[in-house]
Order: C-alpha cells, then structure tokens, then sequence
C-alpha cells in the first residue's frame, strides 16, 4: 500500500511538481524564513545595501541639482519634451504591475503557485511605484507647484479645478489608487507572518512587528476577516492591473501625434506590463532564492511558470508591434507612415531594433524546457527583456517626438549625465528599498505556503503529525 | 550704491550728465570708485568673470540714474503719446537709424524715460513704418553692459576733463600746425550737419586728410553713373512699377535692401488677390543663395566672377553695346535663361529693372545702367537723385598705406571701427603702434578701441543729437530719448571741438543747421514740426534726368576671369559689419537660409565640398594671396560651384562676453581695397567645428507645408491650396459659438514674405524673449516664438527654396489645452490660445501636443541669467518667464489689451481694423502679416482669408487654425521650363 503511494506520488511529482520541494514540515517552512529575518546580517547584504543606498544618494543629488538648475539639466529639448524621465516613468509602472497580477489576479485564479513568490512581487510592486512616482513630479519645471497642484485639493493658488481632460491629472488618479491599493493588499498580506515573527522576537523588535501585527492572534475569526480582506483587496487590485496601464497609455493614444496616436496602446501596454514586470521578478527571484537558500519554496516550477507568462505575453507585445506597422500602412495616414518607418530606419533605428530583439526574439527562447528550467539563462533572458522594454518606451515617446509634423522643427535627444545618473539612482532606490524588505520582513508568504504545503503533502500528511 | 544714489540726488541731472567727473568729485566717490574697480579700465581687457560681473554692476547703478533724467532739450513727442508723463504710459519718439548710408526714420517706444522698442517711422518714405531687424535690436546695443563708458587713457581711466585739456594742448593748431599728419576717420557722413562741422575741421587742418569708409560698400552704382552720365547719381528703382526684374547678384530684397521700401515696394506685385491679378517676374543671378534668389522665378546659379560676363552678354544681346564680349564658358542652361530674359525684357521695355548687386564690378553696374537706358525704364522704374555721399574710392586703402609709411602722427577714428576693417592676421599692423595720437570715440569697445590710446565712449544715436539723410533726401532729426548712460559724446560733438566749431552741443549744431536754412519767423515752428514728424518737410530730392549718350559712356575694362575657386565677402544677415557682435539678440537671430546661429561659415556648393571631400562643420582652409584662414565650412544647396561665401564682422577679437568666439574672421584674407570677390585657393582644413543650426531637416518630404504653383495652375484651380488636404470638420464636444465681438486671426501671404527675420526680432524686443546661447541652441532649446522655416526643394545643386514664417496659430481646436492638467493654456472668448504663466507647471505636453511646434519651455532661468543692465531694454507690458514655464505667441495681447481698453475709454467704441497691430505684423516690410478681427467681414485679415490662396497648415489634424497662410505662387517664363515641376506640391 505503502510502496503504492509512494509510486503514485513520483508520478504525480513528475506531471505536476510539487510547490514546496523536500521534506518541508510547518516548522522548517516558519524557520527557514523568519531565520533570513532573525540571523545576523550577513557581510554580503552590508555590501549590497552600502552600494545601493550610494546610488539613491546619488539620486538625490541629481534630484536637487534639477530642481535647482532646471530642465534643462536633462537633455530634454524641444521638439522632444519628455525623453527618459517618462519613459522611466513608464518602465518602472510597468515592472510594478507583475506583482499585482501576480498577488491578485493568480489569487482569483486560484493559482497556488503563485504563493511562494507573491510577497516579493508585491513588494516590488511597491518599490516599482516609488521609483516611477519620481518622474511625474520632478519631469515638471516646477515641482515644488506640480507637487500639489495637480491634487483636486482646494487650494488659494489656483483657485479652479485641474483640468479633468488632461490624462496627466487621469495619471494622478490611477497611479496614487495603485499605489495606496498596493500599499494596503501588502500589508493585509503580510499580518499574519508579522504575527508569526512578533511570536518569535524578543526586545524592540517585539514590539515593533507587535505593534505593525496589529494584535493577530491568529482566531479563526481572524482568520475569517483576514480571508475576506484579503478577498476583496485582490478584487480591487484586478481591475488595476487593466487600468493603471491603460491610463499611462492615454498619456500618449489620447495626443496627437504620429506613433502616439492609436488605440491599440491599452491592451498593448498592459502586457508590455506584465511581460517586463515577470522579467524583473525572475531577475530578483532567481538571485533572491540562491542568495537566501530558499530554492525549495521558490521552485524551478514556478520559475518555468513565469517564463511562459513571460512567452505568451512577449508575443503579444511581438504582435502588437506588428499591428502597429500594419494599421499604419492600413491608414493610408501619411504622418502615421512616416513616424514607423522613421521608428525602424531613422535615426533612432539603433532603439527600436534593440527593443525589437530583446522583446521578441529573445523570449522564444522559452519555447524550449531547457531553457525555462535553467535558472542562468532565464536570468540573463530576463535582463535583456528589462532593457527591451525601456527601449520600447523610450522608442514610443522619444522617436515619435523627435519627428513629428512639421520638418523644420525635427530634431535630436541625447541624455546628460544627470539623465543617466537620476535613471540609475531610481534603481539604487529600488534595490534599497528591496534589501530592506528582504532583512527586515518575510520574503515568502509564510502563512500561505503552509497552506499550499498541506495541499500539496498528498501522503506524508499523516506521518508528519501537527507542526507548528 | 546708497553713496551713488545720494550723490544723484544732489546732482541737477543736467551738471551730472554733462560730465561723470563733475558729480564724482567727492572724496568718497572717488574711493569707492577706486575700491570698485582697482586698476581702472583693466577690467576691459581682463576676461575674468568677476571683473565682467563687477562691471555690469556698476554699469547698470549708472544706468539706473540716468533712466530717470531725461535730456535737457526740449524733445518733441508725438501726439501718438499723452500730454504729460503718465507713468506707465509709453511716449513715443521719431528719430532715425543709420546703419552706413541706409538711413530709415524710426519711432522709438520710450517707457519711463527707457526707450524699449523701435518702429518705423509711418511718416518717413524709406521705412513706411517698418524698422528693419538692425534697428530693431539696436535697442539692445544701448543697454550692452560692456560698451565704452569710461574715457580712458593709456589703458588707464581718465575724465572728459582731461580729454579737454589734451585737446586745447595736444590738439591744438598750435601742435598739429596744418594737420599734415592728421588722419580722420569716419564711416560715411550721412549727417549734414557733420557735413558741415568737416567742412570746419578741414578749414582749420589744411592738409589733414578726412577718410570716409563702409566697411560694407556699395560705391559701384554711384561710380558707375559717373562712367555712363558722366556726374555722381544715386540709382532708384520703382520696384512696384516694374513687371520684370532681373537681378545681377543683387540680394535687393535682403542683405543689399537699402530700405523696407524696396521690399515694400516689391510686394506690392506679388499680392495676388484674386486669379486675374497679374504678378511680376523675378530673374536672379547670383552665387550664394540669398532671400532674394528663394523668391526668384528663375534663379541662374553662377560664380560671382561671372556675372559682369553676364551682364555683358545682356548688354549686347539687348543692343546695348555692340562691340562687347560675348559671354565664354557659360553653361547650356544660362546661356538659355539669357535668351529667355532678353526675350522677356524686350516685351516689358519701360517696365522692367535689370540691377547689378554691390559685390559687383563698376563695369557690371554701368552695364545695368546701360541696359534699363536702353530698354526705357529710366524715368520710369529706375530714377535718378543727386548722389549725397562722397565717393570713397581707395581712401581707405590709401590710409593703411600712410600709416605703414609711417606719414601719420595723429589719428582721430570717430565711430565705426576701423582697425578691425583693417585686420590683416593676428596682429594689427606694427606701424599703427607708431603713431603718437590714435584717438578713437565709439560707442563698442572693439579692436579700434584696444588699439588706441585715447577712448572716449560715443552716445549712441538714442542719447545724442544728430541728424541724417536718406539716400532719396530725406532728412531726419536725430532726438535722443534718453541723456547717455555713461556720459558719452557724439562724432558730432567731438569733431566741433577739434574743428574749433562757433557751436559745441549736439543740440545747438543741428538747430543752427538746419534752422539757418529757414525764414525767421518760422524756425521755431519748423524745428518743433520736424522732430514731432520725424522727417525734415522738403528735403526729399527731385529726380534729375541724367543726359545719355551711348557714345560717351567710358566703360571701365572687364575684370579678369577667376578661373579657379573665388570667396565672396558678404555683410552678415546679424552681424552686419560686426557691429552687433556683442548682440545676443543678433547673435540668435538666424542666418534666412542657412539658419546658422552664432557663427558664420564658409558656404559651399555640394559639387565642390563632394570635390573636397568636405561635410558640414569641416573646416575649409582658404588662401588668399598668400595669407590664410580657417573657417567651418557648410553645404549650402544652390551655391554656385567653386565659390565661397564667407560673410564679414564675424570672428570679433575684441569684443563682449556675448561675441567672444563666434565666427571667423573673413577680414583677415579681405584685402582693404574693399574687394568683394577674390581668387582663393580652397584645402580641406584641420579638424572640425560645431556649427549651430534652429533647423536641421530641410526638406518637407512630400507633406503639403508650404503651397505654391504657376500662376498658370493657380488660374485654373484658384483653390488649389486648399483642395491638397482634406479637413475634417467634427467635434465629439460640438464647436464653440465664436460668431460674437472680436475674433482674432492672421494671414500670412507666403508669396511676399522675404524671410527677412524683422519679425523675429521684433517679436523677441516687444515680448521681452531670452537670448539662450549657442549651446542651448545646440539643444534645441531657442526661445523664438516666431520662426522662419526654409525648406528646399528639387536636386541640391539647383535647389529651389520657401519661407514660412511660423507663430502659434491659436488653433480653436488647441491640442495643447486639453493635455494640460492645470489648465495654464485656454482658449479666450476672443479665440486667442492664452498662456497663464503663473498656473503652469512645466509637464511640457502641450509642447508634444502642438503639430507645429511653436511652443517654447523655459528650459533654464534664461531670464535670471541675462545682466542686469539687459532688462532696462524689458517691455514693461509683457511680463518675464521664469524657468519651468512654457510660453509662446500670444498674437501681442498685451497690445490687444491697450486697444482694447483705449477704445472703452473712449466711450465704448468699436475698435477700428488695423488699429491693433502685433509686432510681426507692424514691422513686416512686405506687408505679408495681417492681423485683425475675422468676425468683420470688411477687415484687412478677412478679406485675405476670403482669398483663394488662402489654407490652413495641417488643417487634416483638425486643429483649425486661426493663422493662415496664402499660398505661394511663382511665374515662371513659358519659355524656360519649371526645372522641379515634380516637386511643386512637395
């Protein structure tokens, strides 16, 4: 009977991996994350962190020096008037929105996967909306207006109501919703495990997780409220996932402009979304689990799982690009025709052949198992995808721009130093932000792995006894 | 400054103006001078910023007190202005503005006792109203931080006092006896009263010699009349009364345009209102591109050199002369448009112009005499006045060869700046060095200056009494509006004190002038009359009818062939001479086809540079007789092959923070004998340079831009602008209801516009625009909220060009107001695209939004960093932008409003067509923009837009515009076929 079972169970294995890998018990699943948070911090971090915290330093240097000198510290010019603060802006909105689809939509789903790795995707939901937040306040001339006055808040300054046609006031709405609605499913999320480590620390920090664990005690009637929040917070989050890119795309499809104006920009945003922001999960995952050890709760099968989300979405930004040629031609819009073939060989043909090959040729690399199993290859295909949809962005806005209707007032963008180093100091915030996270609160949802654990634990369930 | 504004309150304006060192006498003053500026006038020469910054400081606490006191004679404004000085009131002034022998009366807008803008004079013939773009940024020269404004000796700071003295001891008959080494240097007098006071001075000095120069020269028509009338006769063409115009190398619309009126005058044949209208034709032959060539209907593109063999083969072909050389080596196509234009000006004999351009031989323009005789069209188009100036001849050349001869003790340099006209190389020549006196008064401390031993500072023309006369005989008042910021004199007053003039004040010489010339009883009124209009009645001179007799004409033998490569010395569309080096106005202003910004270049035709192997910003080595320059060179699509165009008065040497660095310098190979074309051996030279362009894209790749067809087609298909696009005609909002009061609009008729750039500059001195720099430029950052876009079409050799000027068009459909989040751009009742600068945020996207890209982002505080003393030139009516705002043309609001609240207090009138009149629109010579009020079916700028040339630019985006343009037409020859049919709708 025994041996049956055991029979059984590697088949079931080999058909359907099991998402929680060797002999986890309750226990081991608790210690092996609340020890990253309770161990001592580890050389390695001291350094990951000094660098990255030098990095928003340098952020912040840039930051000042733009507000004090102006725009015109970027290479920002006219007829290009936005260039890398927008299309960062974009990049890191739609790196965010993975963790939300990941945390909300695959919950609906009842995507059981997507347990180990949801926590760090919110937070780098998060992180993702800090970083982008930057922009569309210090992309203005002048921000220390822009940082108020955008807000429908009464105020003696203007004395009126914002202008409600603008998609940048739309962008105000959807991105601070996304931003407080991420904010909130996180934290949700995190309770329980904040309970678990307030059970386990001792001093301040006892306090602290005590105090942000906001008295769980883990009662079944906690338990009730918490799965109905829960409920309802990823039901809120679906729609953002749709709307928040589809607004950043109005910015653009509701002008008009050549390569700007066209309707295909909501659907083609938000997988353009979905696909960089899988990218850069699998990016951190794949150094987060071998740095942290934890490759037997962050599987190779969820990592294959992202690499076919990466896969089908890739094709639909490959085909959406395609649309884009088409419906140009299709048009017979002079100006439309223009603004493609000028994106493919004008001047800028260097940006759109390099988005062209990260974005679609890249991922058909995941057609094959060998390379969706092979943590190395997926890592280095995530990279190039991250930098093909920075190069999507900035060939949508920059290209279109810079040849618009009129020839005479074509022109050309380069960055400046202070373009490049603001750009990299975002990723010093995100990273650390990050590193923050990843000392300080549990990187895998402990309570929710438990649950996929006691799903999952077809046979050992009886042996194994209660754990906790 | 407390120390300095107590003292002016002490001072009676008129003891302080009349001499800095009067006022400056106290102990303190003179100590806080000292401490201020240790080592005196060293800072001038010392480059260091803190020196720069020092002096503008000072400069503008002294600029500060004499905006407050105005000049102690009695000046006359116009009744335009109010009776007494309300403040906040502009009063306007007319005067006049002389740029070498272009004389144009001026009305200059004076705020506060602060002149801040010129017009031109309505009531003067030559400017109709209109003030080139050199007048209007003359503004911006008064208020130059860095002019003279110190008297100075042996680089060391000294006083009119001393000047005085030096004067009675030094200066005296007594010491120069005859004046045997005395040199006198001038540019040309165009001043009859300084006529007059030379008259004095060389009564006094026997033997001294007086040397009048122009450093840009058009001696060639008057030394021509000379040859074929046998007197001195100052050519008029009456280009409103000619049908065909044939210009050899005459930019007559452009760099050679004496006057607005020629274009005026020009213009006036090329509105076409309605199919029927005729239109004259235009012939051009000439070298570089010019504006004048992008009107043409048929341009010929030859070398310089060869256009008095031109000129020559026209003569003889018309029957002037019989025994003339035939035309050698030209080519198929200009030996054809040859025999089209003698065609063609033979069927309009008494109707035509054939001009020769000042670049060109005295052969060249006796022959254009010779032919306009024989076709009839003297008395008719072209007239004759009396010439009014002395002929120059080599006086110059002659000068710089006494002073080498070491034959000059004393060198008095009144104005302009000579040492620079003279460079040869990097060092002025030694023997100059060797005079004992060299006296220089000017208004820019320039090479002339840093030459010199004595440097008094010049009033400029706004600060000084003068006078002048137009080259028709137009005399004008000079009336200062304001005393001189630094106390400076005038070439006037200066020469009386030399010549030992009965009279010593600017004020007192022009007054006895001219009102010795009139009865007694009349003077008063007469002088009070002339200045109020601006023009001196009765001054303008008949035309004479010179006797001609083919036989006597001494032609002056035909110049040598240039066989290999020639340079051709043009005056800068900016710089002029080089007068407006320290100019940032000029400086940004750019070149009409080039678009080139702070810098000249060396044009070349794309033949030659594929020949030298030569691409944009490559530096191009010329020699001329053995002495050798650099310049970037730049390819320029219609050059003739094998010539160089290098324009003059750029690569200043001594000059401002503004001109340092800009240009190279042409007259370091420009022999003194002021030769215009020159055989130059031409290299590729070292290295490249960064050549600076508003525009970079010169084509309009097929889209329907800027319209134009034959005249033919256009008599076939009126509309045939209009029906290139389609325009849609939905809204999802529905359309406002802009059927009531005052609806804006402009209409702009391509088919006059010159693309002279007067707007530009008139539009940047009215809506106080920011200069940005060469390197913000670079970025694509200019300020401009008028552009002139150039594009070219057909093969590159031969190209052809168009002039679009280009505001905000105040869409009614803005894309840029409804991208806006704060709502800092809305639409008024009056259909105007308002900029609220205070409510805008900077998010740049309605500058992504505009089609037409005419909105301007304060990139940088470009306000914060001019000097201080720069704002003094600020109209007060226009507020300044401070960064992270965007701005653009408003269609001069701030003009629509004084109007507008003038005709209120008037009792509620109606506002009249024409009374409001934007900056473009008032200074435009050809009269191409018209503004006014669409919803009055009667106004000027509805009847344009009724027109059938009338469209819209990118009326398929739906943004209906309020700006429209009037398509452009061209009248080819039948004859000559259109070389670039294909690309006419391109």
């Amino acid at each position: 009977m025994a041996d049956v079972a055991v029979r059984d169970q590697k088949m079931l294995d080999e058909i359907h991996p099991r998402l929680v890998q060797g002999n986890s018990t309750y226990h081991s699943v608790t210690n092996d994350i609340a020890r990253i948070v309770e161990g001592g911090t580890p050389k390695e971090w001291w350094f990951a962190f000094l660098a990255s915290a030098s990095v928003l330093g340098m952020m912040g240097m840039m930051l000042s020096y733009l507000v004090y000198k102006g725009i015109g510290a970027w290479g920002n010019n006219s007829p290009v008037g936005w260039a890398w603060d927008i299309t960062n802006f974009v990049w890191w909105i739609g790196i965010g929105h993975a963790g939300t689809l990941i945390s909300a939509i695959l919950f609906l789903f009842r995507q059981k996967w997507r347990t180990s790795i949801n926590r760090a995707a919110e937070a780098m939901t998060l992180f993702a909306v800090a970083c982008a937040a930057q922009y569309p306040l210090f992309h203005t001339g002048r921000p220390w207006r822009a940082a108020y006055w955008l807000f429908p808040a009464p105020n003696t300054d203007l004395n009126m109501w914002q202008n409600f046609r603008s998609p940048l006031e739309w962008d105000v709405f959807a991105v601070s919703t996304y931003g407080t609605v991420s904010l909130l499913f996180w934290f949700v999320g995190l309770i329980p495990d904040l309970a678990t480590l307030r059970d386990r620390a001792t001093g301040i920090r006892a306090y602290v997780y005590g105090a942000l664990a906001l008295g769980w005690r883990g009662a079944a009637r906690h338990w009730r409220n918490y799965e109905m929040a829960y409920l309802i917070l990823a039901g809120l989050s679906t729609p953002l996932v749709l709307s928040v890119h589809t607004i950043v795309s109005f910015d653009f499809a509701v002008s008009i402009l050549p390569g700007w104006h066209t309707t295909i920009f909501p659907p083609y945003f938000v997988a353009g979304a979905i696909f960089s922001g899988f990218a850069m999960v699998i990016t951190l995952m794949a150094v987060a689990r071998w740095a942290l050890r934890l490759q037997h709760l962050i599987t190779i099968k969820h990592m294959e799982n992202m690499c076919k989300v990466i896969l089908a979405t890739g094709m639909i930004v490959g085909y959406a690009y395609g649309t884009e040629f088409f419906i140009a031609w299709y048009s017979g819009n002079p100006y439309e025709q223009f603004a493609f073939i000028n994106r493919a060989f004008g001047p800028y043909w260097w940006a759109y052949w390099s988005m062209i090959s990260c974005n679609v040729l890249v991922p058909q690399i995941f057609w094959f198992k060998k390379c969706r199993t092979s943590v190395t290859i997926m890592f280095i295909a995530s990279i190039f995808i991250n930098i093909g949809m920075w190069f999507e962005r900035f060939v949508i806005i920059a290209t279109s721009l810079h040849r618009d209707y009129l020839p005479s007032s074509w022109g050309y963008f380069r960055p400046t130093y202070v373009d490049i180093c603001t750009f990299v100091g975002t990723l010093g915030l995100f990273m650390t932000l990050f590193l923050l996270f990843i000392r300080f609160l549990p990187v895998i949802a402990v309570a929710e792995v438990k649950g996929v654990l006691a799903h999952e634990d077809h046979v050992a369930h009886n042996g194994h006894g209660v754990h906790h | 400054m407390s120390l300095v504004q107590i003292q002016q309150i002490q001072a009676t304006g008129k003891k302080y103006w009349r001499s800095l060192n009067e006022l400056a006498n106290t102990a303190e003053f003179r100590s806080w001078v000292e401490k201020e500026f240790p080592g005196g006038t060293d800072i001038l020469e010392g480059d260091s910023r803190r020196n720069i910054l020092k002096l503008m400081a000072a400069s503008f606490g002294l600029a500060g007190m004499a905006a407050c006191s105005r000049p102690v004679e009695k000046v006359m404004p116009m009744t335009k202005g109010v009776e007494d000085l309300i403040p906040g009131k502009p009063l306007y002034y007319n005067t006049v503005f002389s740029l070498s022998k272009n004389v144009i009366g001026i009305t200059v807008e004076s705020h506060d006792g602060r002149p801040t803008k010129v017009e031109g004079n309505p009531n003067h013939p030559l400017s109709r109203g209109k003030a080139t773009g050199y007048a209007q940024a003359s503004i911006l020269n008064l208020y130059d931080p860095e002019r003279t404004y110190q008297v100075t000796q042996g680089h060391r700071e000294s006083s009119w006092e001393k000047w005085d003295k030096f004067v009675e001891t030094d200066l005296s008959p007594e010491r120069l006896g005859k004046g045997t080494g005395v040199r006198v240097v001038t540019e040309t007098i165009v001043s009859p009263a300084l006529m007059e006071v030379k008259k004095a001075f060389l009564a006094r000095y026997q033997e001294a010699k007086w040397i009048e120069y122009d450093a840009v020269n058009d001696a060639g028509s008057v030394a021509a009349s000379r040859a074929v009338y046998g007197q001195p006769l100052q050519p008029h063409y009456h280009y409103d009364k000619a049908d065909v115009v044939v210009s050899l190398d005459s930019d007559f619309l452009g760099l050679d345009s004496p006057s607005p009126a020629v274009v005026n005058d020009f213009s006036k044949r090329r509105k076409v209102e309605n199919p029927k209208d005729e239109m004259n034709r235009l012939y051009v032959v000439e070298s570089q591109f010019s504006v004048t060539g992008a009107m043409a209907d048929h341009r010929v593109r030859s070398k310089a050199s060869d256009i008095e063999g031109f000129a020559a083969a026209l003569a003889r072909e018309l029957g002037v002369l019989a025994d003339l050389n035939v035309l050698s080596g030209a080519s198929d196509k200009a030996q054809k448009a040859l025999m089209a234009i003698v065609r063609d000006l033979k069927k309009s004999a008494g109707k035509s112009i054939v001009i020769a351009g000042p670049r060109q031989s005295v052969r060249a323009h006796a022959l254009a005499l010779m032919i306009n005789q024989a076709l009839g069209n003297v008395g008719a188009t072209v007239t004759f006045t009396p010439a009014l100036y002395e002929e120059q001849g080599d006086s110059f050349a002659q000068l710089v060869q006494d002073i080498n001869a070491q034959r000059v003790n004393t060198i008095l340099m009144l104005g302009g700046n000579p040492v620079f006209r003279a460079t040869r190389g990097e060092k002025i020549y030694a023997a100059f060095e060797q005079i004992k006196n060299r006296v220089f008064l000017g208004f820019d401390n320039n090479e002339t200056a840093a030459q010199s031993n004595w440097i008094l500072p010049e009033a400029y023309y706004l600060e000084a009494w003068g006078d002048a006369r137009a080259s028709d005989g137009t005399a004008s008042i000079q009336q200062p509006l304001i005393q001189p910021l630094h106390g400076g004199r005038s070439v006037l007053e200066v020469t009386a004190q030399l010549a030992g003039y009965k009279l010593r004040k600017g004020y007192d010489i022009v007054k006895d002038y001219w009102t010795a010339q009139w009865p007694a009883a009349e003077r008063e009124s007469r002088w009070r009359k002339s200045l109020h209009d601006g023009v001196i009645a009765g001054t303008q001179l008949q035309a004479v009818k010179p006797a001609y007799d083919a036989k006597k004409v001494s032609l002056p033998p035909a110049a040598n062939k240039i066989s290999g490569a020639e340079v051709v010395f043009v005056q800068s569309w900016s710089m002029y001479d080089g007068r407006f080096a320290n100019n940032a106005w000029m400086q940004e202003t750019p070149d009409p086809m080039t678009k080139v910004v702070w810098d000249n270049a060396a044009l070349i035709s794309p033949a030659t540079a594929k020949k030298l192997g030569l691409v944009d910003g490559d530096m191009l080595k010329l020699t001329v007789g053995g002495r050798s320059m650099e310049a970037a060179a730049l390819v320029q699509p219609g050059q003739a092959d094998d010539s160089v165009t290098l324009p003059i008065g750029w690569g200043r040497v001594e000059v401002g923070r503004v001109g340092r660095g800009t240009g190279f310098n042409a007259n370091i190979i420009r022999t003194t004998d002021n030769k215009h074309i020159s055989p130059v051996e031409i290299s590729k030279g070292t290295g490249t340079y960064q050549l600076v362009t508003t525009q970079e894209h010169h084509s309009m790749e097929g889209r329907p831009i800027v319209r134009e067809a034959p005249i033919e087609e256009y008599r076939k298909e009126p509309e045939f602008a209009k029906e290139m696009v389609e325009a849609p005609d939905e809204s999802i909002y529905g359309w406002w209801d802009y059927s009531k009061g005052n609806q804006w609009g402009m209409a702009i008729d391509l088919n006059a516009c010159i693309g002279c750039n007067a707007c530009l500059v008139a539009c940047q001195s009215e809506n106080n625009i920011p200069s940005v720099g060469k390197d913000q430029v670079s970025r694509g950052r200019e300020m401009h909220w008028i552009r002139l876009d150039r594009y070219y079409s057909g093969d590159a050799d031969d190209a052809e060009a168009v002039l679009q000027p280009l505001p905000c068009m105040q869409c009614e459909n803005a894309p840029c107001e409804s991208v806006c989040p704060v709502a800092a751009t809305t639409h008024s009742p009056e259909g105007l695209n308002d900029m609220a600068y205070n409510r805008c945020v900077g998010t740049r996207y309605c500058l992504n939004n505009c089609p037409y890209k005419v909105r301007r982002f304060n990139f940088l505080n470009y306000h914060k960093e001019m000097p201080e003393m720069e704002h003094m030139a600020s109209n007060p009516d226009v507020t300044v932008r401070m960064r992270g705002v965007m701005e653009k043309c408003t269609y001069c609001v701030q003009r629509i409003q004084e109007k507008k609240i003038q005709a209120k207090l008037e009792g509620h009138r109606e506002l009249r067509d024409g009374e409001i009149q934007t900056a473009c629109q008032q200074t435009c010579p050809a009269d191409a923009i018209v503004f006014g009020n669409i919803n009055d079916p009667e106004s000027a700028v509805s009847k344009l837009k009724s027109q059938p040339r009338n469209y819209a630019l990118l009326a398929e985006v739906n943004t209906r515009p309020r700006t429209t343009y009037l398509a452009r037409l061209r009248n080819p020859n039948p004859e000559l076929e259109t070389p670039h049919a294909e690309v006419k709708h391109g």
